[in-house]
């Protein structure tokens, strides 16, 4: 319980960092809540856009991946998302940050509409953006909801866990808008940078040293393959360099593009951006690893890898049920949270968990930029500003983050999947196929509203068949996947354990080229917005 | 030329990701500890951060502030 006391600490700290950054706004002014009056210093710009990108999968879902997959976690994850996330951000992050500053732009549709001269095609985007960034809500929701259970020790059951994250988060965006999530989010990302260091060392201390471990994991052959990529494909693992493409095509991360004060601000969030994703991953994805050697100390991680050995020597003779309920017994999310149980002493676990907290919470964000989005892309664009005043837009704007925070909650009790999955799966790879988007509007002259709106009705339609092909075939167990499709002996479709592949890689590699494809091709094919409007964006 | 080489540079760092070469191997342990793909890749990490120095000191899109202070400066003249 003493852990959790420090939990609670910390998230009164954050509610309260949110009610002074309220005392700080000017009046109710739609730029002021949702920008920060485009009033970011280098520090808090760099800290909070790579806060708000480090979700649960940062610390909970890359340790629980690792423990379960090896190091592996980190090339798909951790080093590619460093390479393509700041290079997306010097391409495009400035370029957006050039328009808003110049047109008073404030969400991405804003400048869809702008540079294809379009209206309801922006709503279309918009409808599919929303519907996309809430399962990335329900992250940190669930995030929360699992680490304060397992902080407390089962004290806090999951349920009010995930209320509380919920309602804190919701309280200091509901006052403090983008300010108060900026701060927030750089106190955050400070503590889960600090986290890394105290981790590894206190564990590593208390497991007598990583030495013994790390030799121990690679001279058995049950767990070498760990410490390898031997069990994942290369075809998998390429695939996965597409996903960090997603982050350019986040709405929140581009509305924080838009709050930098210069565009200098860019420099060293650009330069650092690789540095921060090391200093918090490699010591997750190698403690999940490491944690494979502390079965014979934690009976929960026991627990765990007997789960996956029975998944592994009797999932297929199991029920699809049967082999779910196995496989959510063998998911590692919490295993790091079982590691600072075990090795860290009770108050230092308590401040280590705030830590885990920071990173669980970073829903926060995405929550401010779906508020902004709806007030800016809907409310105002149809009427409501103009009619109501910008006093009532911001009053709409926090409502629907009360609004939105409450449904998620209501998913994130329901959601069966682990953290990591629902994530990739969905959010993800649709974020990165929208990424041609934002490409075509700020590089090609050529490009058109209806290429826009194909690529997007793509999106949608490809996103729901994975969904919808993964919920009626049910995943095989752990080893070959099971191949539903095949033209002329080479595999097209298939459902693998962890999901679906199409000519052996994820979907999110068909579901980019062919966004980018259609943007191409229709937009060749369909009239090109006015001279004028090209002319404003390409001079 | 500086720009085909920083382009070069960018897509040669995203090939090199597909580190194939330490894909079955868990050894050499870097400092005891370290699996060497778990090493490459923290290395990748590091010289992705040297990469976007390089884009950021070689290809700044200085351009974009000045438009914007210039356009910010004919607002303020014209009202």
């Amino acid at each position: 319980m003493i852990p959790a006391i420090f939990v609670f600490i910390y998230l009164a700290a954050v509610v309260y960092i949110g009610i002074f950054a309220f005392r700080r706004s000017e009046g109710v002014k739609a730029e002021d809540f949702f920008l920060a009056n485009r009033s970011l210093g280098t520090f808090v710009f760099l800290f909070s856009l790579f806060g708000t990108n480090m979700t649960a999968v940062a610390i909970l879902g890359s340790s629980g991946h690792a423990f379960t997959n090896g190091i592996v976690t980190y090339g798909l994850m951790a080093s590619s998302s460093g390479l393509v996330i700041p290079l997306t951000i010097f391409l495009i992050g400035t370029r957006v940050w050039a328009l808003g500053k110049k047109y008073g732009f404030i969400t991405p549709v804003q400048i869809f509409r702008d540079r294809w001269e379009c209206g309801h095609i922006g709503t279309v985007i918009f409808a599919v953006q929303a519907v996309l960034l809430v399962p990335y809500i329900i992250i940190g929701i669930m995030g929360g909801g699992t680490t304060l259970s397992a902080i407390s020790g089962g004290f806090v059951p999951y349920w009010l866990g995930g209320a509380v994250v919920a309602m804190v988060v919701m309280s200091y965006v509901f006052f403090g808008g983008m300010r108060g999530t900026a701060w927030v989010n750089t106190f955050q990302t400070i503590l889960f940078l600090v986290f890394g260091v105290i981790a590894i060392s206190v564990i590593g201390a208390g497991m007598g040293g990583f030495r013994s471990a790390a030799e121990a994991i690679g001279s058995s052959p049950a767990t070498s393959w760990l410490l390898t990529r031997e069990r994942i494909s290369p075809y998998y693992f390429f695939s996965y360099t597409f996903i960090p493409l997603s982050a350019i095509a986040f709405p929140h991360i581009l509305i924080f593009c838009l709050t930098a004060k210069r565009m200098v601000q860019f420099k060293k969030t650009v330069i650092f951006y690789p540095l921060c994703i090391l200093l918090i991953w490699l010591p997750c994805v190698f403690l999940g690893v490491m944690a494979n050697r502390t079965a014979g100390e934690i009976p929960a991680i026991r627990a765990k890898q007997e789960a996956r050995r029975v998944l592994a020597q009797q999932g297929k003779t199991m029920t699809p049920e049967q082999r779910e309920e196995v496989r959510e017994q063998a998911s590692g999310d919490d295993v790091i949270l079982h590691l600072l149980h075990h090795y860290a002493p009770l108050w230092l676990a308590g401040i280590l968990g705030a830590g885990i907290m920071a990173a669980v919470m970073a829903s926060d964000s995405q929550i401010l930029a779906l508020s902004t989005m709806f007030t800016e892309d809907v409310f105002a664009f149809y009427g409501g500003r103009r009619r109501f005043g910008e006093g009532a837009q911001v009053q709409t704007g926090r409502i629907f983050v009360i609004v939105l925070t409450v449904l998620a909650y209501v998913v994130a009790l329901r959601a069966p999947e682990t953290i990591f999955e629902i994530a990739i799966q969905y959010a993800f790879s649709g974020f990165a196929a929208l990424s041609p988007l934002m490409i075509a509007a700020l590089f090609w002259r050529g490009s058109t509203k209806w290429g826009a709106l194909a690529s997007t009705v793509w999106v949608a339609l490809a996103v729901t068949a994975v969904a919808i092909f993964q919920q009626t075939t049910p995943a095989p167990p752990p080893g070959p996947p099971a191949v539903f499709w095949t033209v002329g002996g080479t595999e097209v479709l298939a459902r693998t354990p962890s999901g679906t592949s199409v000519f052996g890689f994820m979907p999110v590699v068909p579901m980019v080229l062919v966004s980018a494809l259609l943007m191409f091709v229709v937009s060749k094919l369909t009239p090109k917005p006015s001279e004028a409007t090209v002319a404003k964006y390409f001079s | 030329m500086k720009r085909a080489l920083l382009v070069l540079a960018v897509a040669s760092l995203y090939v090199l990701h597909q580190d194939i070469w330490f894909w079955r191997t868990p050894r050499p342990l870097v400092f005891g500890v370290i699996p060497i793909g778990l090493f490459y890749h923290g290395c990748f990490s590091v010289a992705a951060s040297l990469l976007m120095w390089l884009l950021v000191r070689h290809a700044w899109p200085g351009h974009l502030e000045q438009e914007v202070e210039g356009a910010a400066r004919e607002g303020g003249e014209e009202r």
